[in-house]
């Protein structure tokens, strides 16, 4: 299990838990990131932070913050 | 593909009644944010769109006669951008209200337009189920059919159709496709308005992670198949959010908008100058040489197309504004600007509002609405008005036009006038950090909110989109040209010959206007600012473009300066320090009424906008006070 903030650029997996305040959570799901669905990291914004995500064919954008309130199952494959 | 031939089967049942016999009425259009619905309602009506406010609520909303259909008996309600129905937003709220016909003043929708973007089927059907609920006949949009096929996805609508128990088609409002669905719909819908609709098999869906099961289930039943990434969009993203190439070019583009606005806007706004004049000249010849011709050509023409010539430039701003945003860079620019938004204490929400901003003070406030936290919404209201708006641009450019020297930097690249601009944005923007920064330390201590920013594609911007957004524009700052500012100017040029002894008008600095102006002179002249100027001021109290009609008045009753143009007369009146200082004056003043009745509508207390007009006109008097008398020492 690996915090999504922790996940490097072009590492994927699929969500495990989203422990965030209710209606964060919320707006989060209907976004994609449900326990289940595959994220894969695309890129950093230039200052570092925050970092670009691909969910459901997505682009959304989080900052650090956020990202480790979701944990992840690395897919095979990729660098821990 | 034969899209949308499940709904024109059933339709064939049902004869096309005339529109006259309708008891349809209202329609609304239903959709998540981004899912095109805002080019779908334009189309449907044809840009003849109503902007309102729902009583009492204020989350923006359109409404418009479905006339480009042929339906002008027929409104089509826009309801904001949702995700769910869960109220959690002030958006879904509205939505929600609406939909069950709980808003007051706004009939209930007789059916719904679900648009949903037809590239992310297994995210955006997650709103079809408790839209459904709801229990209106509804007919299902899948937008965006141009984008889907060209890069490769799949949708079965017919099976689609059945899985959902409602009419389904696949449209592109963009590219004006598909779209002849909606008027056989609506026919359709009208005969079935009264009869008991047929029961639709969907599972009581609650939690989002319940909903997008289902939607998953669905679109895997329907053989749904998600569209390649766009390429496109890849490659821009790898050069425009590119560790430093990115920066760069944010940097660039703000220069760009800025440069363009003066070196292309200014001539433009010269000829308008110039055809207006010509036209003034051509009207005194016909007046009869009296009062009247006075009033009309010395007061309300020069007052009135003296603010009239900054339409060009406003608009240019606007189209670039509009290219940025429609074209998916806006976004981008959010996400580069985050960091130093947060080092400085700003929720990332208050990003897209405080943006907005830079267009009007007032649809920001309103925008505030999606910040949950009372503080932090609070917080954000009180700093919006720092932000420079689109009506500080004629006075900005006047004295800039007036004083600032046309001089050119790097090849001509960057000029001095657009620098000057862009150093009085940031002046705004600096002067709202730091008084967020202020409030977070002080009163507005609260958990920050999250920075959730969803990046949409690349696309180019219709011009259609475009020119909505420049019409809006102009009929605004038209109207306002021949409302507020031609009442002032009016107004201003009747203080200014009276009292009337004898018969003879009084002249400028024995009448009304002109005392009132000696007496607060006292005040302002450490700024740098004459009396004329400080009639300007509290003219502009109504709105911060008037002080630009109010000196084109007074400045041609003034005889010293009849002959000249506005600029001329400035240059021969005030100091360049004092030009200076009244930009930065209006760079931290609160010279809108609007804003402030908005402000108290929103926080329901006369207790903010006044402490907001105290607190900016208090930084404004001290930042001129403090300008005039560095460059006085300086210059």
């Amino acid at each position: 299990m690996t915090l999504l903030s922790d996940a490097r650029v072009h590492d994927a997996g699929v969500v495990e838990t989203v422990d965030l305040a209710e209606e964060v959570s919320h707006y989060l799901a209907h976004l994609g990131f449900l326990p289940g669905t595959r994220v894969e990291v695309l890129r950093r914004a230039p200052a570092g932070d925050p970092t670009v995500y691909r969910v459901d064919n997505v682009e959304v954008a989080l900052r650090r913050d956020t990202a480790r309130h979701i944990t992840l199952k690395l897919e095979h494959g990729a660098r821990k | 593909m034969s899209c949308h031939a499940p709904v024109l089967e059933q339709l064939e049942e049902n004869p096309k009644t005339a529109s006259t016999a309708s008891r349809l009425r209202t329609v609304a259009l239903v959709g998540p944010p981004n899912s095109g619905k805002s080019t779908l309602f334009n189309r449907l009506t044809g840009m003849r769109q109503k902007v309102a406010n729902y009583p009492g609520v204020t989350v923006e909303h359109h409404s418009g006669r479905m006339k480009s259909i042929g339906r002008g008996d027929l409104t089509l309600i826009d309801l904001p951008g949702i995700y769910s129905l869960s109220t959690y937003s002030e958006d879904a709220r509205v939505a929600v209200e609406v939909l069950t016909g709980k808003m007051p003043g706004v009939p209930r929708p007789d059916c719904v337009l679900l648009v949903l973007d037809a590239t992310h089927m297994n995210r955006q059907l997650m709103l079809a189920a408790p839209v459904f609920s709801i229990g209106l006949p509804t007919l299902v949009l899948l937008n965006m059919s141009d984008q889907l096929e060209l890069r490769g996805g799949k949708i079965d609508t017919l099976a689609l159709a059945r899985e959902l128990g409602h009419p389904v088609a696949l449209i592109s409002a963009a590219k004006d496709i598909g779209l002849e669905v909606v008027p056989d719909f609506l026919v359709q819908a009208d005969g079935t308005l009264n009869t008991k609709l047929r029961p639709v098999q969907l599972p009581v869906l609650q939690s989002p992670a319940a909903c997008r099961a289902w939607a998953s289930q669905v679109t895997t039943r329907t053989g749904y198949q998600s569209p390649a990434v766009s390429r496109w969009t890849q490659r821009l993203d790898s050069v425009l959010l590119h560790r430093v190439a990115g920066p760069l070019i944010f940097l660039a583009v703000v220069f760009a908008v800025f440069q363009v606005v003066f070196s292309i806007g200014q001539p433009l706004s010269d000829g308008m100058g110039s055809l207006l004049d010509h036209v003034g000249a051509s009207l005194g010849q016909i007046l009869p040489d009296n009062w009247l011709r006075l009033l009309l050509l010395d007061g309300i023409w020069r007052g009135v197309t003296s603010v009239l010539v900054f339409l060009p430039q406003i608009l240019l701003l606007f189209l670039f504004i509009g290219v940025l945003e429609d074209s998916g860079y806006l976004a981008r620019a959010a996400l580069i600007a985050d960091r130093v938004m947060r080092s400085i204490g700003l929720n990332g929400k208050a990003f897209i509002p405080l943006l907005s901003a830079y267009a009007c003070a007032v649809p920001a406030i309103m925008a505030t609405r999606t910040i949950e936290n009372k503080r932090e919404r609070l917080a954000t209201i009180l700093i919006a008005p720092f932000m420079t708006c689109s009506a500080r641009l004629p006075i900005y450019t006047l004295i800039i036009a007036a004083f600032v020297p046309h001089r050119l930097f790097l090849g001509g690249l960057i000029g001095l006038r657009a620098l000057v601009m862009l150093g009085l944005y940031g002046l705004g923007f600096f002067a709202a950090l730091i008084t967020a920064r202020m409030l977070n330390s002080s009163v507005m201590k609260a958990s920050p909110a999250p920075f959730i920013l969803e990046l949409p594609q690349y696309r180019w911007p219709t011009v259609q989109s475009l020119g909505l957004r420049l019409y809006d524009r102009g009929r605004l700052f038209l109207k306002k040209a021949g409302t507020v500012i031609l009442g002032v100017t009016f107004l201003v040029w009747v203080l200014s010959v009276i009292p009337v002894h004898g018969g003879q008008l009084s002249d400028l600095s024995t009448s009304v206007i002109g005392h009132l102006g000696h007496t607060i002179e006292p005040l302002i002249r450490p700024l740098g600012f004459n009396w004329k100027i400080g009639i300007g001021l509290l003219s502009s109290i109504v709105a911060r473009e008037v002080i630009v009609g109010t000196l084109g008045t007074l400045y041609g009753m003034d005889p010293g300066t009849h002959a000249l143009g506005l600029e001329a007369a400035l240059r021969h009146d005030i100091t360049a320090a004092g030009a200076i200082a009244l930009v930065v004056f209006f760079a931290f003043a609160m010279q809108c009424t609007s804003t402030l009745a908005v402000v108290r509508r929103e926080t329901n207390s006369w207790k903010f906008p006044a402490l907001q007009f105290t607190y900016m006109t208090t930084v404004a008097y001290l930042a001129a006070l403090i300008t005039n008398q560095v460059l006085l020492r300086l210059l």
